[in-house]
């Protein structure tokens, strides 16, 4: 087989898979639809595996598949473009999906859109290898939505459900924000470039480099910045960064499968890959990058705030992730993109880990999300204990764990910037490490060990359920609703969480694997070695990877010397803190938040993002559109113009009226038969 | 091929065949006359194809050219052509009628026979729009094919009927009476012709050719609809059957943004040039406006038919900013326009036929009821939106491209389409589709049958293969745009 079949396989065989389980979701057997898209994505795996070892060969590729368009000068086209970058994230995306797939079998097994869901998650597979597969803006930002499209789908999975389908309108229109930026920057690369061919585009982007554009009076903007800023705009709707990041914890609504696959591993980085593919162009333009990196820090420490206080698994989960795509981006903001990748490929692994724990713990639990209902779950589910604690580990960067080389790379990287809000950033991004082990460890302590509250939160849930059986739609968090009427949530009084079974652990433990030790393998090869040489463009005038370069010896020695370190002592007070908060003392979180209940008000609305939305954005366009509804159309349109001719009209319709009469339609068609008739009548006499 | 009057035949089959229904179709019989229309639609969409297979896309002269005398005194004649822009219109023309036919299948039980005429009569007439290069015979075609669209509104429309159909006409007819007179004084003017390929090349003066553009625009801007005339079409789309309401999208508005690039752009190159400020103006309300109005709207088909003159502000925004991308993705637009529209509003027919309702307050989870059919308005309803590998993005993306080139604020508001679009289409399939099932008629629903299956079968097809694989589309026209830009960027003043 020759390469190029070798890469179509990849997104291919995902697609089709979810044609198949997609076109029988009402008639083939539920082994079958999960069955032909666990194959589709193993057979993607394994290509990408083949590919991955051939790019590290030295073999890389760029070329067209076919002609999408032509028109005028331009030409646009669908086709590939395999070097590192790609490799590593067609790896990334289809392991943890594999994993995902696999995983669902177990999750979903008693929902009535089994099915559907994995003809989604396969349909979602392909969307996400095109768009890290491709060559151009354009098949870029086809990917780019049918990721969103697939991720509508998916939030809005439980249609029944209000939060549910509220989630997903919301998550698709705040994209839709983001796109629009996203669509301005293509159109920028376009019109300035002649194409959107990444190769052609970065190869001509130094020429541009001090080229100006007139936007506003007679202002010079550098086209570079201007370009860069509306690419980034696309990425914070993407990889939900402030303020576009309020669909993310929403988007908990869906299946927790998809939280692990879509909104932690896969479609979220989509913003981060995006920009670090587009180095060249962010290079040339240090505003842009000092933009990308405040954005990015004030998105890794006020969205891990947020965590602190949240009491759903899923959403402390979100939250944490809100924040390490944060860090993401502040290492892009540095011109760190290597590093960025790197955390972008640990988080892959860590993250999915720790969402597919929390789902192992919804199972455990029968469907109860709330944390407050938990405690001392590590007796009855061990695996899912020791692989959340491995992936918890990995997520406050414990020295030696994956998550820790690539955090604590961001970290130094920021350390050695010297653009503008780089002195924030490094604040945020080493305040985070305390706020990240404080969320974490307060989910762990309290799910895991501690008092077995679910005892107390059975009777209480029984007694709840005989009162007031009706589903609570409204409640913000919807957790309690599984979408099935049968379906009691929580515990049982009697009942005992229980170990789920092995197709749900064995992803656990094939995922704490990377989790604990790719970042020691990957860390010198990717952000000192030659892996991403010629793919990532270096920032000349930012020596950050060099400046680090000359700083590392080997990841042991990296690891030794963090605990001389601040971040590694922030995070071993987060430890200290959460383990007297929440082991030793429990009434000290309750009275610190009653001592600041205007802050802690002030974080339980999530700092008003939320509520300013729909007020100013959802509400204002409503009453706009009524507005010019009424007053426009009907009042100035309707009633001025049309009805101020409205004599004329009532002349006119009168005689009108007249062949209204049920059959006179046949004269109206013989009438334009007589237009002819009678014309070409006189044409022969005259 | 050539040899035989293809454009003829594409013009008067459907009319025969119309006018054969007429005669021979019996309220008894209602079944004869549904398989005789069949056949005529089905005869005028196969004779349409050998206008794509046979056409010469390098070539920038019309062809398939038919020229007869009609009118000697005055110089009119019966001269057909077609080129790359006017073309695909035709087949989309001859393609939609055989979806209405199939639409009103079981559906229409009131004189079958005369309602399925008046379509293929109204097919007739519209193709002989998009192909004729004579005036007189242009307007001719042209005004005709109001009068079945008004029957079809005031006959099988709904309650208000009688309302909208007269608002129709008499919009429609006061842009067309202007229309006549400029087109006198063009026939004046050049020495007594009435062919528009003549007028092409002709000079004018820049104070007629201001005043022959705002009497073209009065009359194109009706048909389009163009914000502010447009108000017709909202209260035309309710009240007429689901059919009228698929031919109005996909077609009728189509002749008004024809005219433009037939007429003003080529006949007026000046003009178009120094009142471009004013189209690219008008386009923009229509996206933006037009929009929040959208958003609003309690009735399914009002709010399809505000995203219609959404979309066809998309439309004459990208004729007036001259380039041949924002050209060719106007044209792009009209015609993936056609395909979505129309499935929009056979979908929204679709649940008339069962609820006798298009309020959106009236549906509510029908996809527990409709799975199949919720899948299929899923698609359309992100064609709609402009997603990405469906129709609808290609002419957005290239007349949005094609506006960042002219001037990056134009393209700032147009793309805010890309928010807005999203909201009113998805929010709409939300309250529709989604939440928990409302009143018992949605949790009797059935979903769609075969027939149903098959016309959402053809038109997902097309949505998808156009947004995956527009080059077919775009190629044919390169050649005539490319001549169509050439002719206006040449002053004809002297």
């Amino acid at each position: 087989m020759d390469m190029k079949s070798l890469y179509l396989t990849v997104p291919l065989a995902p697609l089709v898979g979810a044609a198949l389980a997609g076109f029988t979701c009402r008639v083939a057997p539920r082994w079958f639809s999960a069955g032909v898209t666990i194959l589709g994505v193993a057979i993607s795996l394994v290509a990408s595996l083949l590919v991955l070892q051939d790019v590290l060969a030295g073999h890389t590729f760029y070329g067209n598949l076919y002609t999408w368009a032509t028109s005028g000068n331009y030409t646009f086209s669908v086709g590939f473009q395999i070097d590192t970058l790609t490799a590593m994230m067609m790896c990334v995306v289809t392991s943890v999906s594999l994993l995902v797939h696999i995983y669902t079998i177990g999750y979903m097994s008693d929902d009535d859109g089994f099915r559907r869901f994995f003809s989604y998650i396969s349909l979602f597979t392909f969307s996400m290898l095109m768009l890290v597969m491709s060559n151009n803006f354009l098949q870029l930002f086809f990917g780019w939505e049918a990721v969103g499209l697939v991720s509508y789908l998916l939030i809005g999975f439980y249609m029944n459900r209000d939060t549910a389908i509220f989630a997903n309108l919301k998550a698709f229109l705040v994209n839709r924000v983001g796109d629009f930026g996203f669509i301005l920057g293509i159109g920028l690369v376009l019109a300035y470039f002649g194409t959107l061919d990444y190769k052609t585009v970065f190869d001509a982007a130094p020429s541009l480099a001090d080229k100006t554009i007139n936007l506003v009076g007679s202002a010079e903007w550098s086209l570079m910045t201007v370009t860069c800023i509306c690419l980034f705009i696309g990425a914070m709707g993407k990889s939900a960064q402030v303020p576009l990041h309020v669909w993310l914890p929403d988007s908990m609504e869906g299946p927790t499968p998809i939280s692990a696959l879509i909104h932690a591993a896969t479609m979220v980085t989509a913003g981060i890959f995006m920009v670090a593919r587009c180095s060249p162009l962010f290079n040339l333009s240090p505003t842009a990058l000092s933009f990308v990196l405040i954005i990015g820090a004030t998105t890794a420490l006020f969205m891990g705030f947020l965590g602190m206080i949240q009491n759903d698994i899923k959403r402390i989960v979100a939250y944490s992730t809100l924040s390490q795509l944060g860090y993401m981006t502040v290492a892009l903001g540095v011109a760190a993109y290597p590093i960025a990748i790197f955390h972008l490929m640990t988080h892959a692994f860590f993250k999915a880990l720790l969402f597919l724990g929390a789902g192992s713990v919804i199972i455990g639990m029968h469907h109860d999300q709330d944390i407050r209902n938990m405690g001392g779950l590590w007796k009855y589910m061990p695996i899912t204990w020791i692989t959340t604690l491995i992936g918890s580990l990995s997520l406050i960067a414990f020295p030696f764990f994956s998550g820790f080389y690539s955090k604590d790379s961001i970290i130094e990287a920021v350390h050695f910037s010297n653009i503008p809000g780089s002195g924030y950033a490094l604040f945020a991004v080493t305040a985070s490490v305390f706020v990240t082990t404080y969320y974490t460890f307060r989910s762990y302590f309290i799910v895991f060990h501690g008092p077995e509250r679910w005892n107390d939160a059975a009777h209480v849930a029984a007694a709840h359920a005989h009162d007031d059986h009706a589903h609570d739609a409204q409640d913000a968090h919807g957790h309690d609703d599984h979408g099935h009427e049968e379906h009691h949530h929580g515990l049982q009084p009697g009942d005992k969480p229980h170990e789920s079974p092995w197709v749900v652990t064995f992803p656990l433990i094939m995922l704490a694997i990377p989790s604990v030790i790719i970042g020691y393998f990957a860390i010198d090869p990717m952000l000192y070695g030659s892996f991403f040489d010629g793919v990532i463009a270096v920032n000349k005038g930012m020596p950050v990877m060099a400046n680090m370069e000359e700083e590392f010896h080997g990841p042991l020695a990296m690891a030794i010397h963090s605990i001389q370190t601040v971040p590694f002592w922030l995070m071993m007070a987060g430890i200290v803190v959460t383990y007297y908060f929440y082991m030793v003392k429990p009434s000290i979180p309750d009275a610190l938040a009653k001592k600041f209940s205007g802050i802690y008000k002030l974080m339980d609305n999530k700092y008003y993002f939320d509520a300013f939305n729909m007020a100013v954005f959802a509400g204002g366009a409503r009453k706009l559109g009524a507005f010019l509804n009424r007053f426009g159309e009907a009042t100035i349109i309707d009633g001025f113009f049309v009805n101020g001719s409205a004599k004329l009209v009532g002349v006119v319709a009168g005689i009108v009226r007249h062949f209204q009469t049920g059959y006179l339609y046949q004269y109206a068609f013989t009438m334009i038969i007589g237009v002819f008739a009678l014309l070409t009548l006189w044409f022969f006499t005259t | 091929m050539s040899g035989y009057p293809l454009l003829s035949l594409a013009i008067w089959i459907p009319i025969m065949a119309g006018l054969l229904i007429l005669a021979v179709g019996r309220d008894s019989n209602p079944g004869l006359s549904r398989i005789l229309s069949l056949i005529g639609a089905l005869a005028g969409l196969l004779i349409t194809i050998p206008l794509y297979t046979n056409f010469d896309a390098s070539s920038t002269v019309m062809q398939f050219v038919e020229l007869a005398p009609w009118i000697p005194r005055f110089n009119i004649n019966y001269h057909l052509g077609v080129d790359g822009i006017s073309m695909p219109f035709i087949i989309l023309n001859s393609f939609i009628t055989v979806i209405v036919v199939l639409a009103g299948w079981q559906v229409i039980k009131f004189k079958v026979a005369q309602y399925n005429a008046a379509f293929l009569i109204m097919s007739g007439l519209f193709n002989g729009i998009f192909c004729a290069l004579d005036g007189i015979l242009f307007y001719v075609f042209f005004e005709a094919s109001l009068i079945p669209m008004y029957l079809i509104i005031g006959i099988w429309g709904g309650h208000n009927r009688v309302y909208a159909a007269i608002k129709f006409f008499l919009y429609t007819l006061f842009g067309s009476l202007l229309f006549l007179v400029a087109q006198l004084y063009l026939f004046i003017y050049s020495g007594g012709s009435f062919s528009i390929l003549d007028w092409h090349q002709m000079p004018i003066p820049m104070g007629p050719q201001i005043a022959i553009f705002m009497a073209f625009l009065i009359a194109f801007a009706v048909k389009v609809p163009m914000w502010p005339v447009h108000t017709w079409l909202p209260d035309a789309h309710p009240e007429a059957p689901t059919g009228g309401s698929i031919i109005l999208a996909a077609i009728a508005l189509k002749l008004g943004a024809y005219g433009f690039l037939r007429f003003s752009l080529p006949i007026l190159p000046d003009a178009s040039h120094e009142l471009s400020w004013l189209m690219i103006t008008l386009s923009l309300i229509a996206v933006v406006y037009i929009g929040f109005v959208a958003l609003v709207q309690a009735d399914m088909k009002r709010l399809v038919a505000y995203s219609s003159i959404a979309h066809m502000g998309f439309v004459t925004l990208g004729f007036f900013l001259f380039t041949p991308l924002a050209v060719e993705g106007a044209i792009v637009q009209m015609i993936s326009h056609g395909f979505v529209a129309g499935a929009m509003f056979f979908c929204i027919g679709v649940i008339y036929d069962r609820l006798h309702s298009h309020l959106i307050s009236d549906c509510g989870g029908i996809v527990y009821r409709m799975p199949i059919y919720a899948a299929f308005m899923m698609l359309f309803a992100m064609a709609n939106a402009g997603l990405p590998a469906t129709s609808g993005f290609v002419g957005e993306f290239m007349v949005l491209m094609g506006a960042i080139e002219v001037n990056f604020w134009v393209a700032v508001i147009a793309a805010t389409t890309m928010i807005v679009g999203a909201a009113y289409t998805l929010w709409m399939y939300k309250r529709v589709i989604f939440g928990p099932i409302t009143n018992h008629h949605v949790e009797e629903l059935t979903d769609v049958n075969k027939r149903e299956l098959a016309i959402l079968l053809i038109l997902a097809f097309f949505v998808m293969a156009m947004g995956l694989y527009p080059e077919p589309v775009t190629h044919i026209m390169h050649t005539s745009v490319n001549d169509l830009l050439r002719h206006v960027a040449i002053s004809k003043l002297q």
